[in-house]
């Protein structure tokens, strides 16, 4: 299992290099020059000095090597300093923002609690009501809450956040006035009554995002539910004379939970991206917001972290996906 | 399905001798199963999936309004009535008219046109991309590997995100040689159709795999048939079928990309209408004027869940497997 582990976190290595550069190359070929923005009245060699201290100008191969140094030795250092109060790598170049000139990363951090209680709320939700729909349609198969299940996650697929994330703002917030319609970032939790107030601002976003999530994850309980009721050991079980609910809640769920599991792991990236969308639609000042912000702003080397983070969240969770398979079906594993 | 309507009776009436004389009446009723292609069959078991038929009737229904709809209700989507603006529901503008009085049923049509075609346009090409790069791979054994790690690197890459930042970099670029609209058509079209292949790709992989084994592959390639012609007689025709499902979910998918691209203000430019554009349009009124939210997102919405009606009919039509019962 060591091995296959090693062998997968090694593999992933080349493939971030790769999708680095490509990232980087992509930005590279856009036209466009950082220093249009400013004043025709600034001399050209004071321009090229901006351009200088901007990181340009020098070869396309030393630029890329300073970007990676840059992003894999001196941030994770300074994330090091942040958490144990240390001094690493004090006055080395860090990745500047364009448009505030202050660490790509430090806003990075900035942002990061609101999408993660958003985004990360909205899986646990979705998961959460996703798997005991699974089950329930694929035991009682054809029944009308299977068929019902069956509508209500094409209506999942189907409609986009970008749409539901209005209608449910139509409804709830300016027919019925339950809940507001901006997501306030600044609201701080201190007692029940501002706890209430989040969770108020709360329950629109994540719904939403929880619609998609549950949509996916409840056909694929469904799915792997009715591949393993078929199966021969489940027969055995109910011969033996166990009791319904055990047969089905510990025989036939802890099998069909192998993949499914995976393909949890598998969507958490996915609702990154979809994250980007639903905070456009409430105005959640998070990661999504700042790449949208960023890309508007032509801030290259915002965008190019925020798209290489993107990044190395799906390869992460690629790999985690691989290795919890591999733990959990020994079957499965290449050692 | 008037096919289908002729074929019965006579299918019925053919069976009587059947069981008077089975000898001599078995043949008129094989020829008459022979005569049946497989895409009556096919047919047959799309007919039975209730969700699939309405689906695709309205997806016709769609293809039909955008395309005639311009001839039908001839407002230009761009002429600016301000004495109409903000008008709701009435008899000149059914679907009211939004805030500079332009007629928004018009601007629907004109608005799925672009949708429509780029969800077609988007799905063809990446539905081209992943057939080429699946067969080669599944045929060729050694552009097996190389292939396979540039779809798995396709895979990992943030898409959202690139698209993003591919309609930011090269819009004016491709603006300034093509002319506006045709220009952020082709880039939006591209764009889709170059993120959205590597599912079609492992799948058409996985088949072609599969069917390299089988015994007919074995007797042409006995033959000496070539490879150019063992793609295309051979191998093609059998992987049709996941070929025609990943379609329906490719003009899903690019048809809500291209909507949330234009949400996100980085689609379509504003004076030319797209369903995605109209919605992000209204939403700075949506308080006052909720219905011209609904109208574009429904229509998305609709459309798309239309489509994924079609591909899980499709699918269950399509493999024999179920097809018989």
């Amino acid at each position: 299992m060591l091995t296959f582990t090693l062998r997968r976190v090694l593999i992933s290595i080349p493939t971030l290099l790769v999708i680095a550069f490509a990232i980087f190359m992509l930005l590279e070929l856009a036209p466009g020059d950082p220093t249009a923005q400013l004043p025709l009245t600034i001399p050209p060699e004071v321009r090229e000095q901006i351009r200088q201290s901007l990181g340009l100008g020098e070869p396309l191969p030393v630029r890329f090597g300073k970007w990676l140094i840059q992003f894999f030795w001196v941030e994770p250092l300074h994330i090091i300093n942040g958490i144990f109060g240390t001094d690493f790598a004090e006055g080395a170049q860090r990745v500047l923002s364009w448009q505030t000139r202050s660490p790509v990363m430090d806003i990075v951090w900035q942002r990061m609690p609101q999408t993660l209680w958003v985004v990360g709320m909205s899986y646990i939700v979705g998961v959460a009501i996703a798997l005991p729909i699974g089950i329930y349609s694929a035991y009682k198969q054809y029944s009308v809450f299977d068929q019902a299940g069956t509508f209500v996650s094409m209506i999942g697929y189907s409609v986009p956040p970008f749409f539901s994330g209005v209608l449910v703002i139509v409804i709830f917030s300016v027919k019925l006035g339950w809940f507001p319609s901006i997501y306030d970032t600044t609201h701080v939790v201190n007692d029940w009554d501002s706890f209430v107030v989040q969770l108020r601002q709360m329950i629109m976003p994540v719904m939403v995002l929880a619609l998609q999530t549950t949509a996916q994850i409840s056909r694929f309980m469904r799915a792997s539910m009715l591949d393993n009721l078929g199966q021969d050991y489940v027969r055995t079980a109910r011969a033996k004379g166990m009791s319904e609910r055990s047969v089905v809640l510990r025989h036939t769920l802890r099998n069909s939970m192998i993949p499914v599991v995976t393909v949890i792991a598998l969507g958490v990236p996915g609702i990154f991206g979809g994250a980007i969308i639903t905070e456009q639609v409430f105005k959640v000042n998070g990661i999504g917001q700042l790449l949208i912000t960023a890309i508007q702003a032509n801030d290259l080397p915002m965008v190019q972290t925020l798209t290489f983070i993107f990044a190395i969240l799906i390869v992460l969770f690629n790999l985690i996906a691989d290795v919890l398979y591999g733990v959990l079906d020994p079957r499965i594993r290449y050692d | 399905m008037t096919d289908r309507a002729e074929d019965a009776p006579v299918a019925g009436h053919e069976e009587t001798p059947v069981a008077a004389n089975p000898v001599q009446a078995a043949q008129p009723q094989n020829v008459s199963h022979g005569s049946r292609s497989q895409w009556l069959d096919v047919w047959d078991q799309f007919r039975t999936h209730k969700g699939a038929l309405a689906g695709a009737g309205f997806f016709v229904f769609i293809l039909l309004a955008v395309t005639l709809g311009p001839y039908l209700w001839i407002y230009d989507p761009t002429y600016i009535d301000i004495r109409a603006r903000n008008t709701g529901i009435s008899l000149a503008h059914p679907l009211g008219a939004d805030q500079l009085g332009r007629d928004m049923l018009a601007r629907m049509i004109a608005g799925g046109r672009t949708s429509v075609s780029v969800g077609v346009t988007a799905m063809a090409l990446a539905l081209f991309l992943g057939t080429l790069i699946g067969v080669l791979a599944g045929y060729f054994r050694k552009l097996d590997g190389p292939l396979m790690r540039f779809t798995d690197l396709f895979l990992a890459l943030p898409l959202l995100p690139l698209l993003l930042v591919m309609v930011l970099l090269f819009r004016e670029t491709l603006s300034a040689n093509f002319g506006p609209e045709t220009g952020i058509f082709l880039l939006i079209v591209v764009g889709i159709g170059v993120t959205s292949w590597m599912p079609t790709a492992r799948i058409v992989r996985g088949d072609v795999l599969a069917l390299k084994e089988r015994e007919f592959v074995l007797a042409a390639r006995s033959i000496g048939t070539p490879d150019r012609r063992m793609i295309t007689r051979h191998i093609l025709p059998n992987v049709l079928s996941p070929i025609m499902v990943s379609a329906t979910l490719g003009i899903a998918n690019a048809i809500i990309t291209e909507s949330a691209l234009s949400f996100l203000g980085l689609g379509f430019p504003p004076d030319y209408p797209t369903w995605g554009r109209l919605l992000y349009d209204a939403t700075d009124y949506l308080q006052q004027y909720p219905e011209r939210v609904i109208w574009p997102g429904a229509a998305i919405s609709l459309t798309v869940l239309s489509v994924n009606y079609i591909g899980d009919g499709l699918r269950d039509a399509l493999d024999p497997r179920i097809r018989g019962r």
